[in-house]
Parts: structure tokens; sequence; C-alpha cells
């Protein structure tokens, strides 16, 4: 006996497997960094004074890094959707385009970091950049996972278009939600640490 | 298992000998390292699960006999030289345990017990083997996630055993690891944190797992309300799991930042250590430790104890022959109790002065969440009630978690009033209370689980002589451990005290109990042994048994062979016609309709 519904939807659930495995995976993200912006709010309001985001970092680097990231899941969906069209080759340009996104909003924190270090700025300077390195380095982490799981997905793991490709589209669709919520994370975070 | 495991082995070396010997049915004969150590098939998963969690459960439960010598007999050498010798003169110098060492006991020995004892037997392991069998599919929805969570698990329990050979030993701030105390300790709480995160990712992956699993491996015809209730317990405990360790894997990265980056997330402004100010930013909060702490322990108290009344159900509705007793409500009472225990966390911090307000909310909803808690004992008893009761071993484990959780359970109740919780908090009363509802509750049903699905596993019955031996001695000697612990701690004795209260004038009147609960508890653990030896040779030599032993009506016994097949389970997927507990239907030749029986038109 195979195991069912790894390709196709379960009529009562409408969901294939993996794409119910992924939402509740993001679920249990959400709750991840709800702690963190909850721990945010609650050292923010008992703290005597707390600094000004935009006073200490880099708010045009960052603004940039969230224009990187939003086009870089639009391109995520033009990768999906060029794989519901057949067209494999369109897929590998949008799905190469989202991983490089991905590494130029690495290189743009890194150097947020490092002008940050030069600063003598480090996470036991104060509790705002504890809680600066720890969401953004959390967050960063996220994005590497994604870059690597992109980037096999643009590379080897791509040879299953050959073989299954409703289960590599599927695939797509499932890693599209994950990069979508990464996305989505720092639309929160840009915001809560940079601009208020 | 390690002895069959050598048998395949060596057949399938013989057998390789005949070149294409192996090939002929289909399907490769896997090499012992695919087959039993990095196996994706559910079974061995939940088969390394159970092994493993019986093993720390062990190691664990020898922390604490360790420490009730101390508590029974404070300063007084060790018995066991050999062991004192081997511990080094930094935990026990001439055999008199120090008290650093007594505080890494109890915090590993709280560590080991929850989360790599009980909860990887009672969710790694019978969730593992007998979840995916009772709704009739073929494996867990991602094997190799399966494979990937046992062994990030067994990553996490390597590096908590590690811990104690760190200099200044294993983490030594309780199980709870409260802030500011945790963050100066000793640099065995780093890797407590470090092992925290392996069990937290461990636990994420296998619920992801369950779930998906529950919801689209189901067989053709097992709707929601037909499928057994210790399905449902594993469900909730799923979601309990999944959403409830997100927040102390936050809060362990951030203890973690305040331990190697300096941070201060949990380390308040202007504190000094023994006479030093500490140089850190400050600022911090301890409180949001014991917030986000608390957000995942309280659910994880129900993930202790809902998979326990699960396998309670199944054996309570087999041995008394008749359908569990309000089926319905027992499964909306459980999804209720899942729902509100994410409500209910700070009434473990009533003495934190958090106010009248927080207070009076969290103890009503810990005053409402019991409520589901008495509607499933309640269910449970009832469904006792005219059943022609077959006491075989694991019944008798099942019936004795019945009062022994509602001892657990009602002495919880006082610990939920803020009133009555301020007399009692971190008192020995409430370490009777938990131990109620975890050991002589959790673990009996846990053994009852073991003794009713052994012989699924192995196609053998353990034996009835040594279980019942097994189950008499082991439910005295509990009580004669935790039964005292309630009369300590009703005269204010505190807990986590090295010397178990001899220097506090109001524990006079009842420190004769300390030498008593010690030796409950070393008789306990002479009662563990007719079980492993009972576990180990009813492999070899336990009476041989049909595939359906106890004339069950739930799929895995009821569709397929003991044990399953090794790929798939099942011959061909079954399909399912009636609801889990059809016990003595009348008019029904047998007292038992498997629900993969045809209903005749």
């Amino acid at each position: 006996m195979d195991i069912p519904y790894t390709s196709t939807a379960r009529p009562d659930s409408g969901l294939y497997n993996a794409k119910l495995g992924v939402w509740l995976f993001l679920a249990s993200e959400v709750m991840l960094f709800g702690a963190l912006f909850s721990s945010y709010i609650l050292l923010r309001v008992g703290a005597p004074t707390w600094p000004h985001g935009y006073e200490i970092l880099n708010v045009p680097l960052a603004t940039t890094n969230t224009v990187v990231l939003i086009g870089s899941s639009v391109t995520m969906v033009m990768a999906w959707a060029s794989l519901m069209m057949k067209g494999f080759k369109k897929y590998r340009l949008y799905m190469g385009l989202t991983v490089l996104a991905g590494l130029i909003f690495l290189v743009i924190k890194s150097f947020e970091y490092s002008a940050k270090f030069e600063h003598h700025l480090y996470p036991s300077q104060s509790t705002f950049m504890a809680i600066y390195f720890t969401i953004t380095g959390l967050h960063g982490l996220h994005v590497i996972g994604g870059i690597i799981l992109n980037g096999y997905l643009w590379g080897p793991g791509s040879k299953m278009w050959q073989t299954d490709p409703k289960r590599f589209t599927n695939r797509i669709e499932v890693a599209g939600l994950y990069w979508h919520f990464v996305d989505l994370v720092w639309i929160f975070l840009f915001p809560v640490l940079y601009l208020l | 298992m390690a002895h069959d495991s050598t048998h395949h082995q060596s057949g399938a070396v013989k057998t390789g000998a005949h070149d294409h010997g192996v090939h002929h049915d289909g399907h490769h004969e896997l090499r012992f390292w695919k087959k039993y150590v990095f196996s994706t098939d559910h079974k061995v998963i939940g088969a390394q699960y159970c092994l493993t969690a019986l093993v720390f459960l062990l190691f664990g439960f020898s922390l604490m006999m360790v420490m009730r010598w101390q508590l029974a007999y404070p300063g007084e050498a060790f018995p066991l030289k050999w062991l004192a010798e081997l511990l080094g003169a930094d935990k026990m110098p001439e055999g008199i345990m120090l008290p650093e060492f007594y505080n890494q006991l109890g915090a590993m020995h709280g560590t080991i017990m929850v989360f790599l004892g009980v909860v990887p037997l009672a969710v790694g392991a019978f969730g593992n083997y007998v979840m995916p069998l009772q709704i009739g599919a073929p494996d867990m929805a991602f094997p190799k996630l399966n494979m990937a969570s046992y062994w990030v698990y067994f990553c996490g329990g390597v590096v908590m055993l590690a811990s104690f050979f760190m200099p200044g030993g294993a983490a030594n701030s309780g199980w709870t690891s409260y802030a500011p105390l945790s963050v100066i300790a000793t640099v065995g709480q780093t890797y407590w944190l470090i092992g925290m995160v392996f069990l937290i990712t461990s636990s994420l992956l296998g619920s992801v797992n369950f779930i998906v699993t529950i919801v689209q491996l189901r067989a053709n015809g097992l709707t929601y309300m037909r499928l057994p209730f210790f399905v449902w317990a594993q469900f909730v405990t799923s979601f309990l799991l999944l959403l409830a360790f997100p927040p102390l894997e936050a809060a362990g990265i951030l203890q973690l930042m305040d331990r190697v980056a300096g941070t201060s997330f949990f380390m308040p402004s202007g504190l000094v250590v023994s006479g030093v100010p500490l140089t850190n930013s400050g600022g911090g909060s301890p409180l949001l430790w014991q917030h986000l702490f608390w957000f995942l322990a309280h659910p994880e108290v129900y993930v202790l104890i809902l998979p326990a009344m699960g396998i309670v159900a199944e054996i309570i509705a087999n041995n008394t022959r008749k359908p569990l007793w309000g089926y319905k409500s027992l499964v909306y009472a459980l999804i209720f109790l899942g729902f509100m225990s994410f409500i209910v966390w700070a009434h473990h911090m009533f003495l934190t002065g958090m106010g009248t307000a927080i207070s009076s909310f969290f103890q009503t909803t810990t005053m409402i969440i019991s409520i589901p808690s008495v509607v499933i004992l309640t269910a449970l008893f009832l469904s006792l009630w005219g059943g022609s009761i077959r006491f075989t071993t694991p019944m008798l484990f099942a019936l004795a978690f019945l009062p022994m959780f509602g001892i657990g359970g009602l002495t919880g109740l006082p610990l939920g009033l803020n009133i009555s919780d301020i007399p009692l908090h971190d008192t020995y009363y409430v370490i009777g209370h938990f131990h109620y509802v975890v050991a002589p509750g959790t673990l009996l049903a846990l053994f009852a689980g073991i003794y009713y699905w052994y012989p699924k596993v192995s196609g053998r019955k353990m034996n009835d002589f040594l279980g019942k031996l097994h189950f008499w001695s082991s439910f005295i000697c509990l009580n004669g451990v935790f039964m005292p612990m309630f009369i300590q701690g009703l005269a204010g004795v505190s807990r986590r005290l090295y010397d178990g209260g001899e220097q506090y004038a109001h524990a006079q009147g009842v420190l004769q109990w300390n030498e008593f609960m010690s030796i409950s508890a070393w008789m306990l653990g002479l009662a563990q042994i007719p079980f492993i030896i009972n576990f180990f040779w009813s492999m070899k030599k336990g009476e041989r048994v049909s595939s359906n032993p106890w004339e069950a009506t739930t799929l895995e016994w009821a569709a397929t062979t003991s044990p399953p097949l090794a790929h798939g389970n099942f011959e061909k997927a079954p399909e399912v016609h009636r609801g889990p507990y059809d016990y003595s239907v009348p008019g029904h030749p047998t007292d038992f309709t498997p629900q993969n029986q045809p209903s005749k038109a």
C-alpha cells in the first residue's frame, strides 16, 4: 500500500498532504514569532525609555530590503504559475530570480549588521538592540532556509518535473507558502523595529 | 528487539548468498541499518521511541532514587560507594551529596521525565505505532519526517545527558529554569537550552505529521466520529504540541541570547550576585520567562495526560465488552479541554503579584477547565457500569488510572484557586498533586498500553503473573511515595529543600515521612524488575497469540496481522462500516463487531 494523497487532494479536506503540512508548520511559526513580538511589546511597555528605531537603524536599507522581499514573493508566485502553464523554462527564470532576491536581501542585511558592529552596537548594548538582533537574526535564518530550499528546487530538485510534474508543481506551491510567510514576517518586523 | 534484529540480519545475509532469493516477493529485504536504525516505517520508529523513552524513564527515576537518599538521611554518606566514587568529589565528596548536585538531579529529573520520558512514550511511541494502524493507514503521511523527528529527539537526549559532564554539571535551575537564576547558572544550563531546542523541534515535526496523518489518511468510511478515542486524544495532543511549544522555543532562544550574547531579556536592572553588581544592560523581565514557559508548560500537562486517557479508554471499552459511555461527550470534552488549556497558564504564577483582575481571570478559566476533565473521568467510570469486566493485566493498570488521576485532578482544585494557592504554592502538596497526575496516573496508563499492544507488536503476550506482580507492587509503592507529600505540603514543607525540611521548625512533625517515601521509592524501583524481565523474556518466550487476542473491534487488531506487515500494514486498504466500540451488539453472534465488518443488509 502506498501513501495516498501525496499529490492529489483528498476530497473531504480538499488538500494534498504536504499542503496541510505546511499550513500547520506555518501555524507553529506564527506562534514562534508571535511570542517574540509579544515579548517585544512587554519589554517596551515595561521600559522607562525606548529609542525610536529610525534613530538607530538604517531605514533606507531596510526599505530597499522590503521591496526586494516583496518582489521575491511575486517572482515566487510567477514560478508556480509558470509550472501550472507547463512553462518549465520560465519557471527556472522566476525561481532563479527568487533565489537571487533572497541573496540580495542577505547581503544588504549583512551590511546593516556590520555597520552596527562598527559602531559597537551589539545585542548586549541595550534591550532594543537585543530584540533587534534576535528577531532579525531569526528571520535571517528563515531566509537562509528558504534560499536553500528554493535553490534545491531550482537546481537538482527540478528533475522531478520530468518524472512527476504534478507533484513537483505542488512542491513549488508549498515552498511558495513558506516563502510568503518569511516575507510576511518581515512586513511586520520592518515597521515594528525600524519605524515605531 | 535487539535479538530479533540480529536474527533478521543474519537471515538476510544467508539468503543474499543465494543471489536472487531476497528479491522474489517484489520488495527488497532492507539492510540492518535501514531496517532497524534509520527506518522510515512508523512501527519501527514507534518501537525506537518506546525503548529510548523507557530507558530515559528509568534513568530519570534513578536520579530521584539517589536524591531520596539525601532526603531520607540528610548529610549521611551514600551507601553505594562505587556510585559515589564514580560521580566524583565535585558531586559527592566522601559519598555525601553536595547541594549543587542535588539541584542538578532535581532539575534533570523533571526535564528527563517530562520531555525525554513520558511525552516520547505517550506520543512518540504509542502515537506512532498505534495511531496509523487504528485509522487504517499504510504509514504516517511523511515517513522521512517521522524518522527525522525521532533522531532529533535522540540528539536532544544526548545533549541533555552530556550536560552532566560539563564543568559545574548539568542544569541546576529546576525544570522550569526560572530567570534570572538560570541566566547566571553554570554552563550546564546552556546545554539544557540547546537540548530543549532539539526536543521542541522534534515535537513540532512529529505533531505536523500526526495531524496530517489523521486528517488525510483515514480509511474509507472512517469518519471523525468513528475514530477510536485514542486517535482523538493524539489529535488534540498534537495541536497542543504544535501551538504551545513554539513560544517556549522563542523563550529558549531569548534565554540562550541572555547567556551567550550577554543580552538582558530576562535580567532586571541593578542585579547584584554574590556582592558583585552585574554589568549587563538590564531592563529585562524575569516574569516574561515565566509567562512564556507556562504558556507551553500548562498545555504540556495535557500533553502528558490526554494520550493516557486515550489508552485507558481503549482498554476499558475492550475489557468491559461494551461501548464507551458517552463517546461524543468524551470527544467534545477533549476538544474543549484542548482550547481551554491555552488560557490557564498564569495559575502557576499567582504569587508573582500580577494583580487581582488577572488572577481572577486565570482562576476562573482554571475552574472551567476542570469541567471537561471531570466529564472524561466520569464517562470512563460510567463505562464500567454493568459491564462484564475482564480483569486482564492491562485492565488492572487502566482501572487503577481512574482513581489515581482522580486524586491528582481533585487535589489540583485548591491550587487553581488564588486564595488557597497562596499557602500551598511551592510546597510538597504541589509535588504530590502533579505526580499523582503523571506518575500513578499517566505512567500506569502507559504501562497498561504496553501490556495491551505488546501482542500487536510481537505476536506474543506478556506474562500475566509477572504483569500482576508488577501492577500490585507498583500501585502500592506509588501511593507510598506520593500520598505523604500531601501531608508534608499541608504542613508547609517547601519543595526543592536539600535536607527535606530538617532545619525548619514547622517541618518537624512530618519529617518522619521522608524515610517512608524514600523506602517506597526504592521499593518502586525493585517493582520494575518483573516488568523489565517480562518485557524482554516475552519477546522470545511469551505465549503466542492470534492477531486479535483481546477480541477487539478497532482496526489495528481487526484488519491486519500481529505484527503488522512490514510495508503498508494492511494487505488491502480496510473499509470501515461502524463506530469504534461495537461490543455486545444484540443479535450478533460474537460479543464484538470489528469496525471493518460490513453490516448485513
